[in-house]
């Protein structure tokens, strides 16, 4: 559809300040977090109502015209890169909070709040919404539902389809349903489940309500420095074999640890090998008993350090280095690449040692930052974007890791998405029934197609260029072939 | 693929009807199937668990039991703490009707803990979806939408979930209260940082179940007050299993009510109210489906329990927008209608 055209059609419902359609109005939404894929979009809607939101939809469907919706744009696999064809449909402008029931401990809320403008609305009631990604400032939660985010916590409190009780959602032509509700189940099939993580391919999220909690009465964190990544490893399945849940439960390599002391001054031993920060909450009662066994633990695995928080500011500071581990990794390369990968935990060793291999292999280094309680893998690839040598090798690398955390019985994401940045890699993960049936299950959310497309599954044309490409990838459920 | 699950995809790809039922103790919920079943308890056996991964893999068939044995010998559990009505009692059937039991309220339902499943599909496709691994956003999650979904979707064939440390101590606290006066008290509890793993009132008596280290579970006792209560047991496990004389009534059918849990109790009055006023139990007449109207009124649904019950599904019914939505999704994996005919959707004759 011709630009003007659509400019035309589209506003009818919205005002002209919110249809962006020149090249400086939309050049800041040319991206999200993955700033290695750009595209600018046809235009760029802002609506302000949900009548709003599904004009778009209608002028979109009836003349095929693709439709990515985007939240924040803080998301990390390019989930709202925008369609060169299409709308960019920018859900900022919704973000109010619209109740709160503190009895219930539900807020129901637009989807563009961000996800700690939640916790910071109910802390007043000593609640809190649970899933704290490390982008929480910035993250909106209608992307939290996109991407079925995570953080540091969700070991024990869970991912964000643990703690969303119902979304109101438009579908492709604008129809507007309600999957979930203000009870713990609700009747059908669980379409609350299938929306979140659909990456923006099933609907348009409205409106969502979530599940608070209560703030706990206390979390104590240990810091505990190892000699060897595999001892810290070993460490984590002797907490939770002894019967504790720790409410966060994190570990860094050596590089990684460098690269967050140098910037944070959070206290971390600039001599070990591997960190893991356990923070264990509830009750004074229960934190204090559970704190001494984790310490005990944390001994006989052979830590070399171990430091208890003293005070809530202490606490503050071990997090502090862990959740900018990111910038601070940015601080020593010119660019990182950001992978996601999860990987039973017994196997974190054996995946250490072959990404060490490949490291040497692409000649790039690659820091480690690590949900250690749950197997989420983020390997932080260091390189120059301006040397397409370097570039390329990042992405080879990048991949690599992908495949082996799906030979070792993984997944290629745990919480970043698909979005285009891994849309190979799902061909070695699915089969081309599996991938079929997901366009199945889209096609019946969105018959059109106009929601986000090319994104989150592949279709199998891709998966057969993407063999073609890479060959020895395409053979990976033969893992007994060697890699490289 | 073994023998058995080849004689399923051979059927399906035939465009033959199939159903399959677990240990049959709890299919008379949701519609009476409308084919003669294969009983999917010869597809049995534990395929892998490994409790420091808190994550147990096993064949649909596997009984509740033999799980439940596994786990308690490494000090673990099921979550969800689902109903486990008889012996034959499978995991497939569990995740089928995604029934979870007192401890939901704490440590989250079925549907919370299932990881991966591989199913069979309306097209005689044998597919893999999840996996093993806690965190996991590769594709749609068909995993949990299997949950609740009594085999409409696909056959289950191998299920993956989460399990947890069993917890070292428990105490159970009990007041005498009347209804509207427990749903007070919950609602503040709940606002409280305390381990209640289950909260449930029947019989003008609040029973409170604190979970956790000891530390925490005395002081938490301490707390909240009320007296000592020594068969806590046998009562959770009745409440567990919907063993407790009042769930039985003569004459009458036993409706499963879920509304939110603050719902006031003239609006949504019951027997017995468990997952701290969340999921409420209520007695009517023989064929009086006024429920539905009731629990939708308050935000909620309602089921029918009755075993007696002569046709139907008992399963409220759907707004129009959403019914479309969920038969679409019903094409998309079983595009002929092939299996479990007569589970959730009526079918016409």
């Amino acid at each position: 559809m011709q630009t003007d055209l659509l400019v035309a059609a589209l506003t009818v419902a919205l005002s002209s300040d919110r249809i962006l359609f020149l090249d400086q109005d939309i050049a800041p939404y040319e991206c999200d977090g993955l700033t290695l894929f750009k595209a600018r979009p046809k235009v760029v809607v802002l609506p302000q109502t949900r009548d709003e939101v599904c004009h778009v939809l209608k002028v979109c469907h009836a003349n095929g015209v693709p439709v990515v919706p985007r939240g924040a744009g803080t998301g990390l696999s390019g989930g709202a890169l925008p369609h060169v064809e299409g709308v960019l449909l920018v859900m900022s402008k919704f973000n109010r909070i619209l109740d709160v029931d503190a009895d219930a401990r539900t807020a129901r809320v637009e989807p563009g709040v961000r996800n700690l403008a939640i916790s910071e609305a109910v802390s007043a009631l000593n609640l809190y919404y649970a899933p704290d990604p490390s982008s929480q400032i910035a993250c909106s939660i209608g992307g939290n539902i996109a991407e079925n985010a995570g953080g540091v916590h969700c070991l024990k409190y869970g991912l964000t389809v643990h703690n969303v009780l119902s979304i109101t959602l438009a579908l492709d032509d604008g129809t507007v349903v309600t999957v979930g509700s203000a009870a713990l189940d609700s009747p059908g099939y669980d379409l609350l489940a299938l929306t979140i993580g659909s990456e923006g391919l099933l609907g348009v999220v409205l409106e969502v309500t979530v599940r608070l909690l209560p703030q706990p009465e206390q979390a104590r964190v240990v810091m505990a420095a190892f000699d060897d990544v595999a001892k810290a490893g070993d460490s984590v399945g002797a907490i939770i074999a002894a019967g504790i849940i720790p409410a966060g439960l994190e570990m860094m390599d050596g590089l990684a640890i460098a690269a967050v002391e140098d910037f944070v001054h959070a206290g971390y031993p600039l001599d070990a090998q591997a960190l893991l920060l356990c923070e264990v909450d509830g009750t004074a009662g229960e934190v204090a008993e559970a704190l001494i066994r984790v310490e005990q633990i944390l001994k006989s695995s052979g830590a070399t350090l171990l430091r208890v928080a003293a005070d809530e500011t202490e606490r503050a500071l071990f997090w502090q280095g862990r959740k900018n581990a990111f910038p601070a990794v940015g601080r020593i390369s010119p660019d990182y690449y950001c992978r996601d990968g999860t990987i039973p935990r017994k196997h974190l060793a054996h995946v250490l040692t072959r990404m060490r291999e490949m490291s040497e292999h692409y000649q790039l280094r690659c820091a480690n930052v690590f949900h250690a309680g749950d197997g989420n893998l983020h390997p932080l690839i260091l390189f120059d974007a301006n040397d397409p040598d370097e570039l390329q090798r990042a992405e080879a690398f990048g991949a690599d890791i992908l495949a082996l955390s799906v030979e070792v019985g993984g997944t290629i994401t745990g919480e970043h998405g698909v979005g285009v940045e891994k849309i190979n890699e799902m061909c070695l993960q699915f089969s081309a029934d599996e991938l079929t049936q997901f366009h199945s299950v889209k096609a019946a959310f969105d018959p059109s197609g106009i929601l986000n497309p090319g994104k989150a599954v592949p279709t199998l044309n891709r998966c057969a260029e993407f063999g073609k490409m890479h060959v020895h990838h395409g053979q990976l459920p033969h893992p007994e072939l060697a890699r490289f | 693929m073994s023998g058995f699950i080849a004689s399923l995809t051979d059927r399906l790809v035939k465009r033959d009807p199939v159903s399959v039922v677990g240990g049959e103790t709890q299919s008379f919920l949701a519609g009476a199937l409308v084919d003669p079943p294969v009983s999917m308890r010869e597809y049995s056996g534990v395929i892998n668990y490994e409790p420091t991964e808190l994550v147990l893999t096993a064949r649909a068939g596997t009984t509740l039991l033999e799980i439940q044995n596994l786990l308690t010998a490494s000090k673990q559990m099921l979550p969800f703490e689902p109903p486990i009505y008889d012996v034959e009692s499978t995991l497939g059937g569990t995740i089928a009707t995604g029934l979870s039991g007192p401890r939901r309220i704490q440590l989250g339902s079925v549907r919370d803990a299932i990881l991966g499943v591989r199913l069979i599909n309306g097209l005689g496709q044998h597919l893999k979806f999840g996996g093993e691994v806690m965190k996991n956003v590769a594709g749609y999650d068909i995993s949990r939408l299997s949950v609740g979904a009594y085999g409409t979707l696909g056959i289950l064939t191998d299920i993956s979930i989460k399990v947890l440390p069993a917890p070292e101590n428990e105490q159970t606290r009990v007041f005498s209260v009347d209804a509207q006066g427990a749903l007070s008290m919950l609602a503040a509890m709940g606002r409280s940082p305390y381990p209640v793993s289950a909260a449930t009132w029947v019989d003008g008596r609040l029973y409170v179940r604190l979970s956790g280290n000891s530390r925490g579970v005395d002081a938490a006792a301490a707390a909240i007050g009320g007296d000592c209560f020594d068969d806590a047991d046998d009562f959770w496990h009745s409440i567990r299993q919907h063993r407790h004389a009042a769930f039985c009534r003569p004459n009458q059918w036993l409706w499963r009510l879920s509304v939110p849990a603050t719902t006031a109790i003239e609006a949504c009055p019951a027997t017995i109210i468990d997952w701290a006023g969340a999921q409420r139990w209520v007695f009517a007449p023989p064929d009086d489906f006024s429920l539905f109207a009731d629990a939708a009124r308050v935000g909620g649904h309602a089921m029918c329990f009755a075993k007696d019950r002569s046709a139907g599904t008992g399963l409220q019914p759907l707004e129009p927008a959403l019914a479309r939505l969920n038969q679409r999704v019903r094409n998309a994996m079983d595009p002929y209608h092939l299996i479990n005919r007569g589970r959730l959707f009526e079918v016409a004759s």
